[in-house]
This record gives C-alpha cells, structure tokens and sequence, in this order.
C-alpha cells in the first residue's frame, strides 16, 4: 500500500506540472483550483475508478463529474495521462477548433460524460446518474468533484436533499475545500461553514481529510465505497495553487495563468528539471 | 374535448410499457401534470423530486447521460423559467436526451394568476440551440407529439395546457417533429396558428368563407425546427399572415414566423398574441377573452389584412 501511496504521489506531481505548463502555454485558465483538485482526481482515475481509456463509453465504468468546471485543466491532464486522447492536445486549450474547452464539454472530450462549468448543477447530474445505475442493478460508483465556494449555490443542496431522500450511496462527493474564491475568504464572501455539519444534516455520510494527503484521500475513497444507505461527502482541506508557492493560497490566482517569468521557478517548486 | 395534458399523462404511461428507458421526473406536481399515472404503473421509473425544479433537470441530466429517457414535467412556467439555465447548461448544451414536457401553459391556468401564468417560456426555449419546441393543438396531437419526443434523440420541450380544448386532428393523427400541417386550404390570407390557436383558427376561418375571405389554416405543432416550407407556401400564395398563439407576441410562434419571412419575403403580417404583459386571475375562457384568444379576433384581423392588401 505504501508504494501504492508513494506511486499516486509521484503521478500527482507530474499532474501538476502538467497543468502548470497546459496554463502557461494558454495563457487562459484556472491554476488555483486546478491544483487544489488534482490530488483527488489523480487518486481517482490511477486508484478508484474502474474506466477503459481505450473504451470511453465503457458501460461498466464509473462516473465522473467535474462540478467545479473551471478545475478543467485538473482533468484534461489526467485524462490525456490515462490515454483517452493524445497529451499534445492539452497545447490547444481554450483555443478556436480544440476539443478542451474552457470548461468540460462531453461532446468533444473523451471521457468527458457531462458538460460542467456553470457552478452548483454538477451535483444533480451526478445523483441523477447513480439513480439511473441503481435502477439498472449496476454496481458502478459516482463521483463528483465540488468546490467550497460553489456550495454557494442553492441547486446544490436540492441535489444533496435529493440524494439522501433517494439514498443514492453508489455517489460520491469529494468537495475541494481550499478556503478561497473569486473576491477572497469563502468565509468573508459568503460563509458556508460548517460544510461537514451541513452534508450531516442533510443526511450524509461525511469524511473529513486533509485533500492533499494522498493516504487519507485513499482511504476515505474506500471507506465510501464501503457506506451504504446514504451517499458520502469527502470534505477535503486543500490549499489553492497548491505545489507552488507562488500560487499557493492566493484568490488573485484563481483564473490567472503563470506567465514566462514564474514558469522556472513553478517548475522548480514541482521538481520538474525540464 | 381533452386536455392536452390528460392526452400526455396516457401517452406516457403507454409508452412506458414500451420502453423500459423511460423514465420520469415531477416537481411536486405529478396530479396536475398528470405523470401521476406513469407513476402508479411503473413506481420504481418515477422519481418524485420535490418542488426544486433546478435539480430535477440536472437529475434528468445525469438520468440521460447514463442512457436513461427521462421525461420531466412541471408546470411551464417552473420547467422554462426556474430551470431555463439548467436546462441551457446541463441538458441543451451537451445534447442530453431529455424531455421537458410542461403543462398548465399560457394564460388558460386561469385562477392562479400571473405568477402561475407563462407567456415566456416558448421564447425562452426556443433561443437555446439543439432545442426542439413543441406546442400541439390538441390531445390526438399530443400523444403523437410525445412518442415523436420519445423516438427522437436529444433536448425537447413540449408545452400542455391545463384546460379541455376542442379536437382538431383525428385519432391515430401522425406527428412529425417539424411538419406543420395545412388543416384548413385558403388563398386570400393565413392563420400560423399553434396550441388552443389552431381550433380558434378553423372556427374563423368557417365564418370567414360566409363572408367571401377565403382563409387557409396552417398549424404549426413544431415552433423549433419552423416548417419553413410551408410558412414561405402561405405567405407566397395568400400573401397575408395573421399568427395566434397563447403566448406573448415576443419571441413565439410569431416571432418566428416574423424574424424567417423578413429575411426571405416580407409579408403583410399581424401576430396575435399576449401583447407584452402579465397574465391575471380569471377564469380560462374569460382570460381568452380578455387577451383577445379566441376566433372573434381573427376574425377582425383577417378582415383588416384583407383589406390591407387591396
């Protein structure tokens, strides 16, 4: 398990040096949550999820939803590690003619099942989902990826209403708790504390972790898996930019790029020589 | 007589039979809307989502995306209005094979007021591209209509209406997805006409003949995709179109009818419709009265056209 670990922690870097230069070569994105995120991501795609990169519309995968869609790169570079598409692709982000649109869009990336981008509607799909498995007999498992600010949105808590009513616990929410949005504080914006206490209430299964240590993430991915008659909420303490010092809990990175002078030294943070 | 959304409530549950994808969704409203008896018949498909319109879309959503056909009902102004970015986002945009089919349209919801009463939402659907907008004249077109939704693949919405409305189509009336169909011929002006329009229509265009104006009918079911065939037919061979719809004037049928024959043939042209406001309290055939719904205004439109192209 140990080596298990420590090969999902050298995937994770080299995730994030993919991000960091997929966004300085577009000059357009979102690195703060982006690296907040890919811990997560990573220990769910090279972990959790059973998938077939060769067959994206495999009927027997699991299913991953990306709420916060702005977190796009997180998944773009994940999904061209696994082999759903070539990691050149990655160079055309954001551009006129790519399938990697600013936000996630099914109808071009393979792997890609929903559209996401507009924050708080990523949840309902997700349940909507498990609903439709379960009503198939179907084992496979949900995920879904939330930011702490996007639980802002009023859909979000129908959705998780509705999950417990329908004790979808084939679904999964991992939300990337890294404190910070667009204007600042996510406590000072709009508090959503205690996100655990509401989940709680609201009838969920909640784990609590640090979401950048790749043991807690693991285990508390298992350990959902494992809860039945309600679905879970993975709370994950994260850190925004994180890998970067430059970036690392800083609200003006949330959609801003590193440019050519903060490429060395990002690159360096991520032990990255090339 | 039938209501159109007695018409859906059977279709659906017969189709529910059919296909065992199907699946449906309701806000809290499944008597009115009449998904209720889907429900009784297929429970286990029937998802009652609680009056939070946003979710149950994005749950239809994800309902589609794992090949489900999920239908979702509420009433047109929950299902277009609190769900219109919903529906942008999670269902149009990606091509999601949803159905949204919402009843209790237009101003006929009667008693309940303006807040209850959508004269919006065909505008509002129709500016969503991969949308498919359909508005039948009656129960028989209605039950076409949904099996039509059903066998198409990708985003529609259907709009009912909560009243009982004359028939206009014979039983086993085949629906194409959009065809308009010509019900009455005429050649001296035309009523586009869609919903509860299209029976007031046929009633005008009776007592027009009496009176030597010759008016040919075209419902059109299908606002989006528009029939333009048929539309560009009638504007070319009457040269005079009145357009009538339970709906505002902005954006609906008329609007549709106005923005393709401006760009291809101008004609002379009046839409007859809810003129830019809110609906009020009042009883259904009152509230058609009132907002001038009904074969006495086409009447005096057809007259007034006729005159005007002389």
């Amino acid at each position: 398990m140990k080596e298990k670990i420590a090969d999902l922690e050298e995937k994770a870097r080299r995730l994030r040096v993919a991000i960091v230069k997929t966004l300085h070569k577009s000059q357009s994105g979102h690195t703060g949550g982006s690296l907040s995120a890919i811990d997560m991501v990573c220990a769910l795609y090279f972990h959790k999820m059973r998938h077939n990169p060769a067959e994206p519309a495999w009927e027997g995968r699991d299913r991953f939803v990306l709420s916060k869609g702005h977190a796009a790169p997180a998944l773009y570079v994940t999904l061209a590690e696994c082999g759903y598409f070539p990691p050149e692709d990655l160079m055309m982000l954001r551009r006129l003619g790519s399938h990697l649109q600013g936000h996630p869009d099914s109808k071009g990336t393979p792997g890609v099942d929903v559209c996401t981008g507009s924050l708080g509607q990523g949840l309902s799909m997700a349940n909507g989902m498990a609903l439709g498995l379960k009503l198939d007999g179907k084992e496979n498992r949900v995920y879904a990826v939330l930011g702490d600010g996007e639980l802002q949105e009023g859909q979000i808590w129908e959705a998780a209403m509705a999950a417990a009513h329908y004790k979808s616990d084939n679904l999964c929410a991992l939300i990337d708790s890294n404190g910070l949005q667009i204007d600042g504080d996510v406590s000072k914006v709009m508090n959503v504390n205690s996100i655990s206490d509401k989940f709680k209430a609201f009838g969920w299964n909640v784990i609590e972790i640090d979401g950048h240590d790749m043991g807690q993430i693991v285990a508390a991915l298992d350990h959902a898996e494992a809860h039945k008659g309600a679905p879970t909420a993975i709370v994950a303490k994260t850190v925004k930019g994180k890998g970067v010092h430059l970036f690392e809990n800083k609200a003006s990175y949330h959609g801003v790029t590193p440019n050519d002078d903060e490429l060395p030294e990002a690159l360096r943070c991520l032990g990255c020589c090339d | 007589m039938i209501a159109t959304r007695d018409a859906y409530g059977e279709a659906l549950a017969e189709l529910g039979g059919e296909n065992d994808k199907i699946v449906v969704l309701d806000a809290d409203l499944s008597g009115s809307t009449k998904t209720g008896v889907f429900a009784k018949k297929f429970p286990n498909r029937f998802f009652n989502m609680g009056i939070a319109e946003a979710n149950m879309v994005g749950t239809a959503a994800g309902l589609a995306a794992v090949g489900k056909v999920p239908f979702l009902s509420t009433f047109a102004i929950f299902a277009a209005g609190r769900g219109w970015e919903q529906i942008r986002q999670s269902v149009a945009y990606p091509k999601a094979n949803v159905k949204i089919v919402a009843t209790h349209g237009g101003v006929t919801v009667g008693e309940d007021g303006g807040s209850h009463q959508s004269v919006e939402d065909v505008a509002i659907m129709r500016a969503i591209p991969n949308m498919t907008v359909i508005v039948p004249a009656d129960g028989e077109e209605t039950k076409g209509a949904i099996r039509a939704a059903a066998a198409y693949k990708g985003p529609v919405y259907v709009r009912l209406g909560r009243n009982k409305v004359p028939s206009v189509f014979p039983a086993g009336h085949q629906f194409e997805i959009g065809k308009g169909v010509v019900v009455v011929p005429g050649t001296d002006l035309t009523f586009i006409t869609t919903g509860l329009m299209t029976a007031a229509a046929v009633t005008a265009a009776e007592k027009l003949k009496a009176e030597g104006i010759s008016a040919r009918v075209l419902h059109i079911g299908t606002i989006k995709p528009l029939d333009k065939e048929l539309v560009l037919q009638a504007a070319e061979e009457t040269g005079a179109i009145v357009t009538a719809e339970e709906h505002s004037v902005v954006g609906g049928l008329g609007g549709a009818v106005a923005e393709f024959l401006a760009e291809t043939r101008p004609t002379l042209m009046k839409r007859v419709g809810v003129y830019d406001r809110f609906g009020t309290s009042g009883k259904s055939d009152e509230l058609l009265k009132y907002f001038g719904l009904n074969a006495e205004t086409l009447i005096e439109e057809a007259r007034e056209i006729v005159s005007r192209k002389k």
